[in-house]
């Protein structure tokens, strides 16, 4: 049996802060000369007190394992000794079905596994079927994508944030949060007229070009949220509860953090510098101003600074693409994949042809494959896909990020305490949509 | 875990790339500079490098089947590599059944901000069996669980083996091979009926119940199943 690390009490202040400035669990228990005792040796209990291990279930219908995860603990006390994960109560067959569909008729599936990062998805599968046919997307629709990518990024932070402050026991950082996320709903719907579930791309360009004083929408979001972000951070980031119930928990050294295929938030807060924009960048995101920040300890909280961080980026981002907005086209001219307009389609023969052909056969990429890429929220999410030359892939391949995230949760959690499990599990931000696909 | 050399974190935008990323544009269908990683698999490795692909600038290393874990071994541990990052394993059923199955490894070198593509090809007749990359890389856990779940391709030496999506009394087969009907073999109403008739229980597998206390718990006739060797609650052999 591992033996048992026991967290220590912490003072409810955030008086102790390390040379960093970095808030610090205080220890409460301390003997006459000042010496810190963890309660491994509390005075006058016994130490280890006899017993037999438990067995908890928690899951799958548990408001705290944000959907439908099932962990099943054994614990030593209040100390998990093992965790074994259990997934797939919401397993749909995505990648069989995607077998059985058109390159354009999957963007719709790509809403659905992500939930909370649906334009995200839609721009990584268009990126990687656009790569797939070979095809270059105008300057516009590169900037566009950019910005639903960006805007995805904060909204799927947001929940995040909101959810793993209910977990923890704050229940007002949601309200802001979720406020601020229906203002990214509203800029989606007067976009392409849905909220979740947005199919907002096209192979070769973008469902719909944005609506008349759509930018300037964007330009007030871009403008206030920062408010929200720094009311958020002032209650949370120093709060006594926040720090003493996130510092020190589920900690990842670099080394295992890489080698547990850890992406996003999680990796970058083990203070691995590992972007999928910055290293392999798409989009043009080589040519944006923008720093990847990243942790020093590896821990929940970490992971917290970095998220926010994360945030405050990528308004930065979303400024520089308001700046550089170019006018032009939103599609492609390829007419291979991008129907010609449909005025053209009764007098020229070139296009009636062009759209013969792609409505009844699809488009139909070259032999080949790609595995595509994108730095979602979650990590990196990557697309691969396989094309025999007919107009529907062989394999749809689906990198879930939070699959191989949460693949390390029974190495995060064990000797934790039960509580701090739920603060772990949040930390990892996972959407079983995608875990299950 | 046993690597060789301590994690050096790498600054994002630092000189510590062979090149500095750039957005790919225009790239060529097939064709194109290879990986450096291929050349030095080939002296390294000689004849169990197969065949070296570049299609649409991704470099795709087909190598031979039994030599896949010492290959990902090597290319994490050398200096001039440094794959240490194993994005994904997955599998490839073509339509076409006289094309072999291929097994699908995407690594990364993040120090050196390079994709690799490795493959094995299973041809027909061949058993669908791979030697496991878990001692090397922890993240194949639940990747190589999957790629079994869904494709039925054993790796072997991987210490806990059993379906990750569909439950593991799961008997209709491997979702993702071709063979497979979308729907699924059962009719819905025979899906229903099974779900209806099988046993709760039967959704815990030995291997919880075989920790802590919980098997003092079970009900006695349960208890006595498992002792007689019975896998999971649920009868084997139907």
């Amino acid at each position: 049996m591992p033996t048992t690390k026991r967290t220590v009490d912490v003072q409810l202040s955030t008086s102790g802060m390390d040379a960093q400035g970095r808030p610090q669990r205080v220890p409460l228990v301390t003997d006459e000369s000042g010496n810190v005792m963890t309660l491994d040796t509390p005075p006058g209990i016994e130490p280890e007190l006899s017993g037999d291990h438990m067995l908890i279930n928690i899951g799958p219908q548990h408001p705290a394992t944000h959907g439908v995860l099932r962990l099943v603990l054994e614990l030593d006390g209040e100390t998990v000794v093992r965790c074994i994960p259990h997934v797939g109560y919401l397993h749909c067959g995505f990648e069989k079905i995607g077998e059985y569909r058109q390159y354009n008729q999957i963007i719709p599936w790509t809403d659905r596994e992500d939930y909370l990062n649906s334009p995200g998805n839609n721009v990584a599968f268009a990126l990687g079927a656009e790569r797939l046919f070979g095809i270059e997307i105008t300057e516009r629709c590169t900037v566009l994508r950019v910005m639903t990518c960006e805007l995805s990024r904060i909204m799927s932070h947001l929940v995040w944030l909101g959810t793993t402050c209910i977990d923890l026991g704050a229940f007002t950082p949601f309200l802001w949060a979720f406020y601020q996320r229906e203002a990214i709903y509203k800029l989606l719907e007067d976009w392409v007229g849905a909220r979740l579930t947005t199919t907002i791309t096209r192979v070769g360009g973008m469902a719909a070009d944005v609506p008349d004083g759509w930018v300037d929408q964007l330009r007030h979001f871009v403008a206030t949220f920062p408010k929200t972000l720094s009311e958020i951070d002032r209650v949370v980031t120093r709060n006594g509860i926040w720090v003493g119930r996130t510092i020190g928990l589920g900690v990842m050294s670099p080394d295992e953090a890489v080698n547990y295929g850890l992406s996003g938030p999680m990796l970058r807060a083990s203070g691995v510098a590992y972007d999928v924009r910055k290293d392999f960048p798409y989009l043009d995101y080589e040519t944006y101003d923008f720093d990847v920040p990243i942790g020093t300890n590896g821990d929940v909280y970490d992971r917290y600074l970095v998220r926010m961080e994360e945030m405050r980026q990528s308004i930065r981002i979303l400024e520089q693409a308001i700046a550089r907005l170019p006018d032009g086209p939103v599609n492609s001219d390829d007419h291979r994949v991008v129907l010609p307009p449909k005025s053209k389609a009764t007098s020229d023969m070139e296009s009636m042809i062009h759209h013969f052909k792609q409505v009844m056969e699809g488009p139909r990429p070259p032999i080949g494959e790609c595995y595509v890429a994108v730095e979602s929220p979650k990590g990196e999410k990557g697309y691969y896909m396989v094309s025999d030359g007919t107009s529907k892939p062989v394999r749809w391949r689906i990198r879930p990020p939070s699959f191989v995230n949460l693949s390390a949760i029974p190495k995060m959690v064990e000797g934790h305490l039960l509580s701090d499990v739920i603060a772990i599990n949040a930390s990892i931000d996972i959407v079983m949509g995608e875990i299950d696909r | 875990m046993n690597s060789s050399a301590p994690f050096t974190p790498v600054i994002a935008g630092s000189a510590a790339a062979d090149s500095v990323p750039a957005t790919p544009k225009n790239v060529a269908h097939r064709g194109g500079p290879a990986s450096p990683a291929a050349d030095a698999l080939r002296q390294r490795f000689g004849a169990a490098v197969q065949r070296v692909d570049v299609v649409w600038g991704e470099t795709t290393i087909v190598v031979d089947s039994a030599r896949i874990a010492e290959i990902v071994s090597w290319l994490r541990d050398d200096p001039a590599q440094r794959y240490d990052f194993l994005a994904d394993i997955t599998a490839v059923e073509f339509r076409d059944a006289e094309q072999p199955i291929e097994v699908v490894w995407h690594v990364r070198s993040l120090a050196f901000r390079r994709f690799l593509r490795l493959k094995v090809l299973l041809g027909q007749g061949q058993p669908l069996q791979v030697p496991s990359v878990w001692g090397i890389h922890k993240s194949a856990d639940w990747l190589e669980r999957e790629c079994y779940d869904m494709f039925g391709i054993t790796f072997t030496g991987h210490p806990d083996l059993r379906r990750i999506l569909m439950w593991e009394q799961y008997r209709e087969g491997y979702p993702l091979r071709k063979d497979f009907p979308l729907r699924g073999r059962f009719s819905r109403s025979e899906q229903l009926r099974q779900a209806l008739s099988a046993n709760p229980e039967a959704r815990y597998s030995m291997d919880e119940l075989s920790i802590a206390q919980a098997f003092e718990d079970l009900p006695n006739d349960m208890r006595r199943r498992l002792s007689e060797g019975e896998k999971t609650g649920e009868k084997t052999g139907e």
